[in-house]
């Protein structure tokens, strides 16, 4: 029990390690199952911990923390940790073969280093209590997505993972200036500490010149790594150019983990969150809204089904921020809660995709028609996937939508709960073209071999999340209770 | 207040602005990994300037209790960075590569006119 939080960084790490020394795909593939399992089985354990004891810290090496690194496990973040584990442990199945059809067969094995590297530093960042310690695991997984993005088959993902690593490269340098400013104005760097020495020496409440300076780096540089709205720029070709895999691994996880990282700063250094109340909430809500409403209307256009996801998780990270935003706890949670549907949601959706570009090989809209008959497992996925992004009640989505628009309701902001509808409504026409498209047109006439129901091993994790997001649909105590835990938790300072 | 004395945080400010603004104006792929570097490279400095302390030494212990030395800490962090700068380099680099024997150039307008033909 005392050694799981590091266990959790270290395992992924050393797996990638053993990838490397086999080069063999098969044995690579499986040391990366086993390190996904064993991760998610370790949040499993630690959450189950933390909702009888409460917090769970860890001092790398024995330090004491304000120190030493030290590890520090809240509802919070065993709430994101089960995301991004649980996540990784569905994915990893479905990479076989994925993997083995889009990566080519020498590169296999680093294809999955990479992958564990990511898994490990975003684990890495939701475990650490440590903020410079956050940022160097922020700047471990997204090198690894960089070069996860870049071994995409066309050679647009290689410019996509450029653009992405200069962004990528100018956020988290924003973050470490951020760091940097809080450090020269607290002499720590311990997350707790820092809290607690803002407090104690009345900085806080002084309006000071520096902490304000800090948190407009830390927060610009965190917008550009969550892609919210107008510093989105690098997402859509990123996750549409990336390796199937890859792009369903990096658009459940990384993205919410930046915006676990933004709650982090924002409500746990900053106790309860007193500068969302000052202007940030406000200052955050217009992009939240604003990528609401133009990503959904662009995502309407895209004739790439991959790239019309993309730009709806532009759009989805629109209403995770809008939660958050309104600093209220039932905002807050339904922020959090939205974290975890969408990880279900999006992960689904982009699983469907790697299945149809494995059968088909590519995902424009034309390439769907016809799916209905040939494919129907995969594209009764689709539809419940599209189902909980619209928000359609007895899924997932629906739960994170009716707690967003009741909490904006509670602030009695009606124009903010409409724009959540209409944000709704678009979300209904760009997933209603593609489910128009693949079961009510008529097929290609095409070669017959290529043609046919996605192979068990995509399906069978495809159709994990597909009970998931009916499942949390239907009985959404445990995430709502964690989430709503976390929420309080958060604004705990305030009271 | 000193201006004169904190000249070392005007040269900070003059790279970060000089470095952002090679990202944002150059389209040459390698020139934009410079400004990136040269971008990262003030925060450097930032933290080393933050570190030292007026006459102090290298902090190694000594029998003076008395002794006056820099706080290592920015030092230590920031050979962290240096690190996480280089493989940024390095991966940055290898994707330039890449883009060359893909696309048979580095400029990001050429890049996007083959793109935009296809």
């Amino acid at each position: 029990m005392i050694h799981l939080p590091v266990a959790l960084v270290v395992i992924p790490l050393l797996g990638a390690a053993v990838c490397v020394l086999f080069r063999r795909s098969f044995i690579a593939w499986t040391v990366a199952l086993a390190a996904a399992w064993s991760g998610f089985a370790i949040s499993i354990l630690i959450a189950v911990y933390i909702m009888k004891i409460g917090t769970l810290s860890y001092s790398i090496g024995g330090w004491p923390p304000p120190w030493g690194i030290a590890y520090h496990i809240d509802y919070l973040n065993s709430f994101v940790l089960l995301i991004v584990s649980g996540i990784a442990a569905v994915v990893m199945p479905y990479a076989r073969t994925s993997v083995n059809y889009e990566i080519e067969e020498d590169s296999q094995a680093y294809f999955y280093c990479l992958l564990l590297i990511c898994l490990a530093g975003l684990l890495g960042i939701t475990v650490t209590g440590d903020a410079f310690n956050m940022y160097v695991f922020l700047e471990l997984s997204s090198l690894s997505s960089y070069a996860l993005i870049g071994m995409g088959k066309r050679r647009r993902a290689l410019t996509a993972a450029y653009q992405y690593l200069v962004m990528g490269t100018i956020g988290a340098t924003f973050l470490l200036i951020g760091i940097g400013l809080l450090y020269n104005l607290t002499g720590t760097l311990n997350i707790h500490d820092l809290a607690h020495q803002l407090a104690v020496n009345n900085i806080i409440g002084s309006h000071n010149r520096t902490l304000l300076t800090a948190f407009a780096f830390i927060i610009v540089g965190l917008s550009l790594k969550l892609a919210l709205f107008p510093l989105h720029l690098w997402l859509p070709n990123a996750y549409t150019y990336a390796p199937s895999v890859a792009t369903i691994f990096l658009a459940s996880t990384a993205t919410k983990v930046a915006v676990y990282m933004l709650l982090r700063f924002c409500f746990t250094i900053l106790s309860g969150g007193f500068i969302f109340k000052l202007t940030l909430g406000k200052i955050l809500l217009i992009p939240a809204l604003a990528a609401i409403l133009i990503a959904s209307m662009v995502a309407i256009f895209q004739y790439d089904i991959k790239r019309m996801l993309a730009y709806s998780s532009v759009a989805q990270i629109g209403y995770m921020i809008l939660g958050i935003s309104l600093a209220t706890p039932l905002g807050l949670s339904a922020g959090i809660l939205h974290l975890f549907n969408h990880a279900l949601m999006k992960g689904l959706l982009f699983m469907v995709m790697g299945a149809v570009n494995y059968r088909i090989g590519a995902v424009y809209l034309n390439d769907f028609r016809g799916l209905g008959r040939t494919m129907p497992w995969t594209m009764a996925a689709f539809v419940v996937g599209g189902m909980s992004l619209m928000g359609i009640p007895l899924t997932a989505g629906f739960i994170s939508k009716w707690y967003l628009v009741q909490a904006a309701l509670e602030k009695g902001w009606w124009p903010v709960a409409a724009l959540i509808l209409i944000g709704s409504l678009l979300a209904v026409i760009y997933i209603w073209r593609v489910v128009e498209t693949a079961y009510f047109n008529p097929a290609q006439e095409m070669e017959a071999e290529s043609s046919g129901e996605a192979p068990l091993s995509l399906l069978l994790p495809m159709w994990l999340l597909v009970l998931a997001n009916i499942y949390f649909g239907i009985d959404s105590s445990i995430p709502v209770e964690l989430a709503g835990r976390a929420a309080t938790l958060l604004l705990g300072g305030a009271s | 207040m000193n201006w004169v004395g904190h000249y070392n945080y005007w040269v900070v400010i003059f790279l970060m602005m000089s470095g952002f603004y090679v990202v944002i104006s150059r389209g040459n792929m390698i020139k934009k990994l410079l400004g990136l570097n040269i971008f990262s490279t003030s925060v450097f400095l930032l933290y080393i300037s933050m570190g030292k302390i007026h006459g102090g030494t290298a902090p190694i212990l000594t029998d003076n209790p008395n002794q006056v030395y820099s706080n290592p800490l920015p030092h230590v962090l920031i050979l962290t960075a240096i690190v996480v700068g280089v493989a940024t380099t390095a991966v940055g680099l290898a994707l330039v590569v890449r883009i060359q024997e893909r696309y048979g150039t580095i400029e990001e307008d050429e890049i996007r006119a083959k793109d935009d033909s296809l």
